[in-house]
């Protein structure tokens, strides 16, 4: 667990160096895809870094995350390997699932990141299972269980919601509303104002953050962590905030104006940061320079290292079914 | 190692209650298995021997408890789902075949799912067509499941040990008419490997091959058939997945027939795989005769008794099956 992101340099920089390397990251991932150099399909969470930064910061290296098919934040936000991650997208051998999975299914155990998931809401009973193994063994970890709002309307989600409720299980349901269910708008997708308020049907609170203040996001994220650290059971934070990107690379953005995107743009999360952080004497412009160019050369040299490994190797597929006894 | 008699319900129970007592991480959730002792009485003082964390009764909530054990098998537990009914596995799909199926080898091994599904399966019991299906061939379908059909009280229990120490997701298909029978089973904690065929009966003249309350039904068969001049042998896969062909195959070629039965509805179904693994095969040349199968009629399963009967393979059926197998050789 990290401070607040505004506790100290150390920390805002922290947060900052984790912002700047999800939306470097996923640059890179956008450029390489539209130059043909990477194949298949992934999501982008540009514009949303707060959300995964800041909840990651509120976690212990020894809690456990669940996440999305738009996870790259998530992955990066706990601790992953840029050129593990990278080789990943680019089918190498050395990536975390050796090419098997791809951008939709990056975990790392290590890092507690129990996995990425390309079903929506897939993750979330995951979650709550993880949690009631860490509550069964007396241990005080926690499991953070990202999903959108679209898994909220899955069964999944409710499922999950009410055994993490009844049990008091130690997670964190972290919702990053980000406006759409793919072309579907959480207006027409919900009858309530705040997806939090569904917590209340299950027992536990719920609250509503913006989610393009990476502070806000930290401190629910702690208090829900703390909250469940102490047995109390699970806690609804409903991140709001927005995709500049489409859905996945077939997105024509039919469904909303560039009119809404632009106005979500000028609530960049990375620039309000590094603006707050000025303004309050935490870090200098030459340290936010600094924070950018360290982010932007670790993205660059982890696209070049995981260019040069070994393509995924097709030899031993059939025995990667099962695990070995 | 001691025998006794016990029930293949009995059997279950023995071995999850083994199992709990030699690891911490085992534990059981599902509908109804605390006091209530479960839905057909597998569970039955489980409850009380092991206390309401470890022996957890849940919510009607498939998908979530089936997704509960694949988050807990990944955080390093041992998780034993009952699902009351397999017909209601269908609540909790995604979690079994798109999670639990797939999540070691689409995160290149970092991780697995060391769980165990059981659920009763099959028809007999007049509950209709939604608590009566047999889905195994569903299952096995399913790259990354393990499929078990114990067909005896011995292979309950020592299959179930097998499948809790397996360090992937098994489905354990259980017939629900096989609850009340009974047949000896070691006292011992011991395990029976995942992926060998049981020869259960040697005959000269024709190889029955059958899964689940099938075995039974063809072992019954085979005295009929005996009395009719006809040496029968009963080969019982007893897991779909891992699938050992190599006795099957090495019976049908000393016998030159193969009679596959199954409860399941015949269309696209196990035995259709077995048929076409022995097409597949030098066995092939071997054959005296078309392979031929007895299966469930292609229909839901019917309420009315003697319509539930007519729908499923009996006795009397695989008898003639066998006959005219017999009759159509060269």
């Amino acid at each position: 667990m990290t401070d607040s992101p505004f506790a100290s340099a150390e920390s805002a920089k922290h947060a900052l160096r984790t912002m700047w390397k999800t939306r470097r990251f996923e640059e890179a991932v956008d450029d390489l895809f539209a130059r043909g150099l990477m194949h298949g399909t992934m999501h982008l969470s540009i514009g949303q870094e707060a959300s995964a930064t800041g909840a990651c910061m509120a976690l212990r290296d020894d809690d456990a995350i669940t996440s999305t098919h738009r996870g790259h934040g998530h992955c990066i936000g706990k601790g992953a390997d840029l050129v593990r991650m990278m080789a990943e997208l680019l089918a190498k051998e050395t990536g975390y699932c050796r090419g098997r999975g791809g951008s939709m299914h990056i975990a790392d155990v290590d890092t507690g990141n129990l996995g990425a998931n390309g079903i929506v809401a897939g993750g979330i009973p995951i979650a709550a299972g993880a949690a009631l193994a860490f509550q069964l063994r007396g241990e005080d970890r926690v499991v953070a269980c990202f999903f959108g709002d679209g898994a909220t309307n899955e069964g999944a989600f409710h499922e999950a919601a009410n055994l993490a409720a009844i049990w008091k299980l130690p997670v964190i349901f972290i919702c990053e509303n980000n406006k759409y269910g793919m072309s579907f708008s959480t207006e027409k997708a919900f009858a309530i104002e705040h997806i939090a308020q569904r917590a209340a049907g299950y027992g536990f609170p719920g609250v509503t953050v913006d989610g393009n203040a990476v502070g806000e996001v930290y401190d629910a994220v702690a208090e829900a962590v703390a909250r469940a650290r102490s047995g109390e059971g699970p806690t609804l934070v409903e991140a709001v905030t927005y995709r500049w990107k489409g859905h996945s690379k077939s997105d024509k953005n039919l469904y909303r104006s560039k009119d809404e995107i632009a106005q979500w743009r000028s609530k960049d999360p990375i620039g309000r940061f590094e603006h707050d952080v000025e303004q309050r004497g935490l870090l200098t412009a030459d340290e936010i320079a600094q924070v950018r160019s360290e982010a932007l050369e670790a993205v660059r040299s982890a696209v070049l290292e995981a260019n040069s490994a070994p393509d995924a190797d097709p030899a031993d597929l059939l025995d990667a079914v099962f695990a070995k006894a | 190692m001691t025998q006794r008699t016990i029930t293949y319900a009995e059997a279950v129970r023995e071995a999850i209650g083994q199992a709990m007592e030699a690891d911490d991480r085992v534990f059981m959730l599902g509908e109804d298995i605390g006091v209530y002792g479960g839905a057909f009485g597998v569970s039955g003082d489980l409850y009380h021997r092991f206390g309401p964390e470890r022996i957890r009764d849940t919510p009607i909530s498939e998908l979530g408890i089936v997704g509960a054990a694949v988050g807990a098998a990944l955080a390093g537990m041992r998780p034993i789902v009952e699902i009351q009914f397999s017909d209601f596995t269908n609540q909790a799909m995604d979690q079994i075949v798109n999670q639990a199926a797939k999540i070691h080898f689409m995160l290149g091994g970092a991780a697995n799912v060391p769980m165990v599904l059981r659920a009763p399966l099959g028809s007999g019991t007049g509950a209709a067509a939604q608590h009566s299906q047999s889905l195994e061939a569903w299952f096995a379908h399913v790259p990354g499941l393990k499929v078990v059909m114990p067909a005896t009280a011995e292979d309950a229990k020592g299959l179930l040990l097998a499948a809790i120490d397996d360090p992937n997701p098994v489905i354990v298909l259980e017939h629900k008419l096989l609850y009340r029978t009974s047949g000896p089973v070691s006292e011992e904690a011991f395990r029976t490997p995942l992926g060998v065929s049981a020869v259960r009966r040697e005959g000269a003249d024709l190889t029955i091959v059958a899964t689940g309350v099938m075995v039974s039904r063809a072992l019954e068969a085979a005295e009929t058939l005996t009395q009719q001049g006809i040496d029968v042998s009963v080969i019982d896969p007893r897991t779909l997945t891992p699938l050992d062909m190599n006795p099957i195959l090495d019976d049908v070629s000393r016998t030159g027939r193969a009679l596959l039965v199954q409860e399941a509805p015949g269309h696209v179904g196990f035995t259709a795989e077995l048929a076409a693994r022995i097409a597949e095969s030098p066995t092939l040349y071997r054959l005296l005769a078309p392979i031929r199968r007895v299966s469930g009629l292609d229909i839901p399963i019917p309420y009315a008794p003697q319509l539930e009967r007519s729908a499923v393979p009996q006795v009397e059926g695989i008898v003639h099956a066998a006959e005219q197998l017999m009759k159509e050789s060269f």
